[in-house]
């Protein structure tokens, strides 16, 4: 208890699920790849997650409260950081000795927020809707439809590239800062940073062809 | 009053044991009635207060920085003396004994420089214990390197940090009795007046910084450690803060003030660039390990690299003049402070200066890093004759150690040292004199002790390369917290002083009156303008070499000035604020005062000897003539009202060890 | 070289401040900037107007007194070193530069560019020392060997001079690099190891109640830092206080 109290403690807690949400990412992205190759292999995977009891009231719950934390907990951060700056500067460089990305977490883990809520009502909450209100009948082979109908609208799939973007600026600091703050930083972070940036590269880039994908070939 | 230097009897090895022995102790239970202030926190404030507070004191520590880390002996480089023999190369208590004495040019007391010796180990023993990082071997050991005026290797170093590491060691002992309470810190106070209570010294007048109110403490013992006075030349590698004004107040008050004369010029500091120059930056004695120190032989060349046509580098080695090698070859480039100071200024004068003004010398890495570089490529099994791979390796080695000081160098001068030599010249450095104190290390105020560089202590007329570190934390951890006990057993009934007394009163009030004229002088010039006024003085008359002529004009020119500035001073703002330029103005004051004292007792001293080089008084060669006859004393000057009446006091020196001699570096 | 300085002008601790601009003229490449702030305060004082508080004190950049923001960054544009060791020639003629305090909530403003860090001492005094007796009765400086590399790290972290430029720097004003440097020089040492568990805690704590920020990751205080004072340290600062913390 004494460590979520401390600076270091909830910077520590923001490291663990952050690294928590990237094994989810990975995840995730290795289920929805099986869609562009082979429907059916979606199908069953997507079934498997949907209706297993393990996943649906163990993990999920974990993974909606492991975001909800990195969420609420960065935000708390950010409004205790700000506070810790009375009078701001007339003149600030910040680009002089720290990239972008690092200083804006806050922008893009907003915007990946704002995408979550987007993504909640386009996947999650008809599933809910379907599993748990409606009780509708098993059905084994609807996912991929869902998925290409999701797919549809260009303005969607904008949407969704503009997201990735910044998940992708998000993971690039993330990724690796984590480490940093778990006290990893020796002679393997500069081979972390590589695999930060090959992540932070490769997953955002991997779900934006999967949408492209199903845009283009829907027709 | 007859000065009493309280050496105690005894073989001189065991003064201190016995001394130790015999003196009177305060009970545990008795120290908590007894309040100790200690006015500065450099190497010698700091360990003072800790250990006094560590003892059971309640200690109230000032400083005028806003940090007691910030305190100048921060700044100190190149390393601490200590007799510990860890490199077998013949070292011994007696053999660091010695060379004190005889770098201190036989002006120095010898129970006192013994003391310093044997003392000196524990200070490394405490300090590693304490976490200071000293440089190590790749055995994990304490690595050592040589110092101007000694034949063995007993310096101590942390890079070109050492004095950063030491004094925020002594800090953090400090920082564990503030965490008790049993200090209570001050910061951005600067101490004002000293209170005497029926003779006693029993507290002083601070002033607040921030807001410019004057507040009472009482103590029963005061304890000065506010360094040296080597910013009466303006320019110094001092800080621009650090000033004479606690010790002088004391003077002022009854505490005889000593050798004021002896002030070391330190050879290697990087030369003057500009008329707004406001400090000048030391280049450790230590680089002359490595670096040797030359001028070109012929003016031709000195004009070409004046006028920019010839680089350093292009002259061949036939035509440098190593005058250090050549005068001294025993020492070489490692002779005393003071010898090589004077030397610079010799080959200066003569015209062979090679920068724009005519006063710098250069100090030469290449010889080393070629030297260096191909030891490294042996070890390492490369090729020895590739130049290019050598000069790299070398400048990695001199980096390690050096680097601080190198890129230091570079951005003030805007040069790089690994590829051409450095420019020095001599500035002033260190003041050996200082407040007058026994073997108790009390001034002539009772109750009122002066430690560090604050007092006229260990160095006689030049203190050699590491000895003002050892000095400082020797007088704070290992002396004064003995000796002082001495005194305060006397005091234990005494219970808390009053504030309330009129002699506080009294000091309040006039330290209130002098800072109300400042601020309602309206005069027309600034406080620096003074300084710089009086930096200039001292400079060409009090300087590196001194004649009865110029020292006589100084003294008048000072007094003048004095006057003008109390007529003349322009102090903006209030007194109930923040206002650094009244606080410079009474330190400015106090400067104005010194300064003639200083010139006074340079006239007196009819000889040369060490850092003071009286043109009178040399050999055939201009080496420096000595007059044991007539001067083996300290000068110790008793305030009169003013500079000019002070009257002199001479404690003479005995030498029951050392024989006295002529110092030969040669 | 002639130059517009835009300053902050603060009276006391509680006034409002503002910016101010003066204009210098003929100032010389080979001047520090402090020595620049010296001559712009001689014409104020000419012309009767208060001079510029600013704090100082060695000029060689070891004692961690200076503390200006210049042109939105701390100690100036240069690397390495600290606004005294800052020079002209790294300015142009006809340059504007900006000069601020240090700010943060946990380093009030006193007077116009000067601010008082005493949060850093109080951190300090938490747990900032190795609890040795100065008596000078301990064992042998060489009774420890101590790995060289240890040795050369934990002199990097020590060499810290306290000026605040990380926390004037970060985004957030955390002085997680302060903190950790004298953490990771106790703890790189046997001497210090002792007591590390308390050290940690302690001085974290106290380092939360200043009200410092919190540490992003950025790195702004690494590249700004005049003594160069590596992020590793913070990392292990992390690893300590995690391993303390579970520790209990």
């Amino acid at each position: 208890m004494t460590l979520i109290a401390s600076s270091i403690g909830r910077k520590l807690t923001m490291a663990l699920s952050g690294l928590f949400l990237v094994i989810f990412l990975t995840q995730h992205f290795a289920i929805n790849i099986t869609s562009v190759f082979s429907p059916s292999l979606f199908n069953e995977i997507s079934h498997f997650m949907g209706n297993n009891p393990l996943v649906q009231f163990i993990f999920q719950p974990i993974l909606i409260l492991g975001v909800l934390f990195h969420f609420t907990m960065g935000f708390v951060l950010e409004l205790q950081n700000w506070k810790s700056r009375a009078v701001k500067y007339k003149s600030y460089k910040g680009g002089a000795n720290a990239p972008w990305v690092s200083r804006n977490m806050i922008l893009s883990g907003a915007v990946i927020l704002s995408f979550l809520a987007l993504h909640f009502y386009d996947f999650w909450v008809p599933e809910m809707n379907y599993k748990y209100v409606e009780v509708l009948p098993l059905d084994s082979e609807r996912y991929f439809e869902e998925l290409i109908h999701k797919f549809e609208s260009p303005v969607r799939v904008g949407i969704y590239l503009l997201s990735f973007i910044f998940l992708a600026l998000h993971l690039y600091h993330g990724f690796a800062s984590s480490f940093q703050t778990v006290g990893v930083n020796n002679k393997y972070s500069q081979t972390i940073k590589s695999i930060t940036i090959a992540f932070s590269i490769v997953i955002p880039i991997g779900f934006v062809f999967i949408a492209l994908f199903h845009h283009l070939t829907a027709f | 009053m007859a000065l009493d230097s309280k050496i105690p009897k005894g073989p001189l090895t065991d003064k201190w044991t016995q001394h130790k022995s015999n003196i009177n102790l305060v009970s545990p239970a008795n120290k908590r009635l007894i309040d100790v202030i200690v006015v500065g926190t450099g190497l010698a404030g700091a360990s003072a207060s800790a250990t006094l507070a560590e003892l059971g004191y309640n200690v109230k520590t000032f400083c005028f920085q806003d940090s007691p880390r910030r305190a100048h002996s921060i700044a100190a480089q190149g390393g601490i003396n200590a007799a510990k023999n860890y490199q077998g190369d013949g070292d011994s208590t007696y053999r660091l004994f010695y060379d004190t004495i005889k770098g201190g040019d036989y002006r120095s007391r010898e129970a006192n420089v013994h003391r310093l010796a044997e003392v000196s180990t524990n200070i490394i023993d405490q300090c590693v214990a304490q976490g200071v990082p000293f440089a190590r071997d790749y055995g994990g050991l304490l690595d050592n390197r040589s110092f101007g005026g000694v034949l063995v290797s007993r310096t101590f170093y942390a890079k070109g940090q050492t004095g950063q590491q030491l004094l925020l060691g002594a800090y953090s002992a400090m920082n564990r009795q503030i965490g008790r309470g049993k200090i209570k810190m001050y910061n951005r106070h600067e101490m004002m007046d000293l209170v005497l209570v029926d003779g006693k010294a029993r507290g002083i007048i601070a002033r607040n910084l921030v807001n410019g109110k004057l507040e009472r403490h009482s103590a029963h013992a005061v304890v000065i450690a506010s360094g040296g006075y080597g910013n009466v030349f303006f320019l110094s590698t001092n800080a621009m803060g650090s000033n004479v004004s606690a010790a002088w107040k004391i003077h002022k008050k009854g505490a005889h003030f000593a050798n004021p004369c002896f002030t070391q010029i330190h050879p290697t500091c990087i030369p003057v660039s500009g008329e707004h120059q406001s400090k000048l930056t030391l280049m450790s004695e230590s680089l002359r390990n490595d670096g040797r120190i030359w001028v070109p032989k012929k003016l031709d060349d000195v004009k070409a690299i004046r006028e920019g046509k010839l680089k350093p580098t292009e002259i061949a080695e036939e035509d440098r003049d190593y005058y250090l090698e050549r005068r001294y070859p025993a020492f070489g480039n490692l002779v005393p402070r003071d010898v090589a100071s004077r030397a610079a200024k010799e080959r200066c004068d003569e015209g062979y200066g090679v920068n724009k003004t005519g006063e710098a010398v250069y100090l030469d890495f290449a010889a080393s890093i070629e030297r260096y570089g191909k030891e490294q490529a042996h070890v390492k099994g490369l090729d020895e004759n590739d130049a290019a791979l050598v000069k790299k390796l070398g400048q990695d080695v001199v980096r390690a150690k050096y680097g601080n000081l190198f890129q230091m160098y570079e951005k003030i001068v805007d040069q790089n040292p690994y590829e051409t030599p450095m420019m020095i010249y001599p500035a002033v450095h260190y003041t050996m004199g200082g407040v007058w104190v026994d073997y108790n290390l009390m001034t002539s105020i009772p109750g009122c002790y002066a430690i560090g560089e604050a007092n006229f202590s260990d160095h006689g007329a030049n203190r050699l390369g590491a000895s003002a570190l050892m000095q400082g934390l020797a007088d704070g951890y290992f002396v004064l917290p003995y000796t002082i006990g001495d005194y305060l057993a006397e005091d234990i009934r005494a219970g808390t002083i009053d504030t309330d007394l009129p002699e506080f009163e009294k000091a309040e009030a006039s330290v209130k009156a002098q800072l109300d004229a400042f601020v309602n002088n309206k005069g027309t010039h600034t406080v620096d303008y003074y300084h710089k006024i009086l930096g200039k003085i001292m400079w060409d008359k009090c300087g590196m070499s001194r004649n009865i002529k110029g020292l006589k004009e100084a003294i008048t020119e000072i007094k003048a000035l004095r006057e003008d500035f109390y007529k003349n001073v322009k102090v903006p703002g209030t007194t109930s604020e923040f206002n650094p330029e009244l606080a410079k103005a009474a330190r400015v004051a106090d400067f104005l005062e010194l300064g003639e004292l200083f010139a006074k007792d340079a006239l007196e001293r009819n000889e040369s000897c060490g850092g003071h080089f009286r043109e009178e008084s040399q050999t055939p060669e201009g080496e420096a003539l000595r007059d044991d006859e007539n001067f083996t004393f300290v000068s110790a000057w008793e305030y009169k009202g003013e500079p000019s009446k002070a009257k002199l006091h001479k404690e003479q020196l005995d030498y029951e060890e050392i024989e006295v001699k002529t110092r030969s570096y040669k | 070289m002639n130059l517009t300085l835009k300053v902050w002008r603060q009276a006391n601790a509680d006034a409002k401040g503002k910016m101010e601009t003066y204009q210098m003229s003929e100032v010389s490449p080979d001047m520090s900037f402090l020595e620049m702030m010296d001559v712009l305060n001689e014409e104020l004082i000419e012309k009767g107007i208060d001079p510029v508080a600013f704090d100082h004190d060695c000029r060689e950049g070891i004692c961690g007194m200076c503390s200006m923001f210049i042109n939105g960054e701390a100690h100036g544009p240069d690397r390495l070193i600290t606004t005294c060791q800052l020079h002209m020639r790294k300015f142009k003629d006809g340059d504007t530069i900006t000069i601020e305090p240090f700010r943060a909530k946990a380093f009030p403003v006193i007077k116009d560019l000067t601010v008082d860090r005493s949060s850093f001492d109080r951190i300090q005094q938490a747990g900032g020392f190795v609890s040795v007796n100065t008596s000078g009765n301990t064992q042998d400086a060489n009774a420890i060997p101590i790995d060289k590399h240890d040795a050369d790290k934990a002199f990097d972290a020590a060499t810290c001079i306290g000026c605040g430029a990380c926390v004037a720097t970060c985004k957030n004003a955390s002085a997680m690099l302060f903190v950790s440097a004298k953490v990771s020089q106790y703890a790189l040492l046997p001497q210090g190891k002792v007591e590390a568990t308390d050290r940690v805690l302690n001085m974290v704590n106290q380092m939360d109640e200043e009200g410092f920020g919190n540490c992003t990751n950025t790195g702004a205080c690494e590249v700004e830092c005049p003594k160069g004072i590596s992020l590793e340290n913070i990392a292990r600062m992390n690893r300590e206080y995690l391993y303390a913390s579970l520790k209990g």
